[in-house]
């Protein structure tokens, strides 16, 4: 089962709540996706305003709550959402983001890494949304982040898991949970990430802007249990070649008569 | 804190494999630990010349066509603990020495004239004698005339290992011996070598303490070396995930003739040795595997390139052995008689460098 920071996670689908045509479809494909995870923009909610629309469409005694700092441009402005949010919400787990380029939304590793290190000695639990490096996750995670977050590729351009060769790295080193974000376009990339090891992918445009989001959001959770099923069960290899099922002829040899016991 | 894996269980988790699965695993890109577990198993013993061949490809990828050479310095072979493989063993009668700070520094100038820019440190376990306050002396007189110097004593603290590190001291090697505890206990008798668990905490301490290289093994001829295997890269495995600054070494050391009556408790074949080196090689593309002269010549020649990618060379296990080499009190006799140049010839001849300088002291920024 998914942990982090000590706390359970049976799905792992993450879901964005943005984008959505109203909050009553976001509410119900929150519900089809099975997410225990869902993360608001602190920009688009009045935390505290209880008639706030979604965070009305939350219910958060089944739902982890995570705001994100969606919006901020650096290091000080995410802290200071940060600590607004902890204060009108309770919650101290916070999705960091930091994105100075509003075109293409890429992450800032430099005041992503600078934030993490003052939020967590500030007691958050701090998910950092980044680029795909694996040197910078490293970083993020001695840090104290609670999870990472490598983007698959950048935010609503729906091209799936761009990143594959740098998230491969990510998680075979990692010791946090990864959470592939962003990029994501369709359920078989989600199944990718998760076949990949990946322990969690956040999914928000894709579901949002689908003609069904509904159905699409049900799309994900059943895509997001099959890749990590494959996951856990061992994926065979590829080849370029046909392979008969039979043992080992055509295998490379070296040779080994120098062993005399 | 690393905690151990139950020995038997890794025993049965071996156990279940076939040929089958074998067979798929070297067909895979990446090996996870399941995948080692099957080839360290008794179904994978018929691929390996294949295992050897896959082992090759990744070793020469990363690591080129290249052998890095290095020679232990025995210090000391004083010892206060009792354990019944070693032949520094406290119940032993053999001539005990500890060389001063002059006397080490002389051997170590006799392997610098020989051609050796890479020296590993060697003591038995009396911190009175040979503590932490030596070491640091002598790593500072040592340090302007070698590339890299290495350490294997007795597990220190953190802090030590810290000192030591100002003073020149890089890597750090410090084997479980056997990761089988009741075996651990059965083999260990008396002396603070007893405690399995402190043992087992030192790589992390040393790695914590800001080391560049940490080595770890499993004496093989104690215990199952298919379990002592698996324990050792569930170790590496957690080791790398704790300290990914890090560069890591695995030996596996097979017991040789030591003073004492001791008799290992399980055979392990050269054929043992080299499925578990190619094995831990496709598990781990990037570990350094060590070959020392434990092994004879012949055996160390044909695995040139196959996985390991460190060979001592010239070795003498008794302390002042290299000034005086009819000086008896050696901790074990070696198996490969070669000198320094021997080995490289060899090396040589298989189309292989023989590396003796891969450190430089310059990198050290902070030191004392």
């Amino acid at each position: 089962m998914l942990t982090i920071a000590d706390t359970r996670f049976t799905s792992r689908l993450f879901v964005g709540t943005g984008k959505f045509s109203s909050s009553r479809v976001m509410q119900e494909a929150i519900e089809a996706s099975g997410s225990q995870m869902v993360t608001v923009a602190l920009r688009r909610v009045d935390l505290n305003n209880p008639q706030d629309d979604i965070m009305q469409a939350l219910d958060r005694e089944r739902i982890h709550f995570l705001p994100n700092t969606s919006g901020a441009r650096n290091a000080e402005e995410a802290i200071r959402l940060a600590r607004l949010a902890r204060a009108a919400s309770g919650t101290a787990w916070l999705k960091l983001e930091v994105t100075p380029d509003p075109r293409t939304l890429l992450p800032d590793p430099v005041d992503t890494l600078k934030a993490t290190e003052l939020l967590v000695k500030e007691g958050f639990i701090v998910l950092p949304y980044m680029n795909a490096d694996p040197i910078l996750a490293l970083r993020l995670q001695d840090a104290g982040a609670a999870a990472v977050m490598p983007l698959g590729s950048p935010i609503g351009t729906n091209q799936g898991i761009k990143t594959a060769m740098q998230v491969e790295i990510i998680i075979e080193q990692a010791r946090v949970p990864v959470v592939v974000d962003a990029g994501i376009g369709a359920p078989s990339h989600a199944a990718q990430a998760m076949e990949m090891g990946a322990d969690a992918v956040l999914v928000n445009t894709a579901i949002a802007v689908a003609g069904d989001p509904v159905r699409m959001a049900h799309a994900f959770k059943i895509a997001v249990e099959a890749g990590r099923e494959a996951f856990e069960a061992g994926l065979g290899r590829t080849s370029k070649t046909a392979s008969a099922s039979s043992p080992a002829t055509g295998m490379l040899n070296a040779n080994l008569d120098f062993i005399q016991n | 804190m690393y905690t151990s894996t139950d020995f038997a269980k890794l025993q049965q988790w071996i156990a279940r494999t076939s040929d089958s699965d074998v067979h798929s695993v070297l067909n895979k890109k990446k090996a996870d630990i399941h995948d080692l577990a099957a080839l360290l198993s008794p179904a994978a013993d018929k691929f390996l010349p294949q295992m050897a061949a896959h082992s090759s490809r990744i070793t020469q990828q990363r690591f080129g066509r290249t052998t890095q050479i290095y020679a232990p310095l025995y210090l000391s072979n004083l010892c206060t603990n009792r354990c019944a493989y070693c032949g520094f063993s406290a119940d032993n009668t053999i001539p005990r020495r500890k060389l001063t700070i002059d006397e080490a520094e002389a051997e170590a100038r006799i392997l610098s004239e020989r051609g050796f820019q890479h020296i590993l440190l060697v003591t038995g376990e009396a911190p009175k004698a040979v503590g932490v306050d030596y070491l640091e002396e002598l790593a500072l007189r040592l340090r302007d005339r070698f590339a890299a110097l290495s350490i294997e004593v007795q597990p220190l603290e953190q802090n030590e290992y810290r000192r030591l590190f100002k003073a020149g001291i890089t890597a750090v090697a410090v084997y479980q011996e056997t990761y089988d505890r009741s075996i651990y206990d059965q083999v260990h008798l008396s002396g603070k070598k007893c405690d399995f668990d402190y043992r087992l905490d030192t790589p992390a301490r040393a790695a914590a303490a800001g080391m560049r290289e940490i080595g770890i093994g499993a004496l093989l001829g104690l215990s199952d070396w298919r379990a002592e295997g698996l324990a050792l890269a569930l170790h590496l495995e957690w080791l790398r995930k704790h300290f990914w600054q890090t560069s890591f070494t695995v030996s596996f050391p097979r017991l040789r003739p030591a003073a004492g009556d001791f008799e290992p408790l399980v055979l392990v074949s050269e054929r043992n040795l080299s499925q578990l080196i190619f094995a831990l090689r496709i598990f781990d593309h990037d570990v350094g595997l060590i070959l020392s002269t434990r092994e004879e010549s012949r055996f160390r020649d044909g695995m040139v390139g196959l996985g390991p990618t460190r060979y001592s060379a010239g070795s003498c296990t008794a302390p002042g052995g290299y000034s005086n080499p009819e000086l008896e009190g050696e901790q074990f006799s070696v198996g490969d008689h070669r000198s320094i140049n021997e080995v490289s010839n060899a090396l040589i001849a298989k189309g292989f460098d023989p590396v003796y300088k891969d450190w430089d002291k310059e990198f050290q920024v902070e030191s004392l």
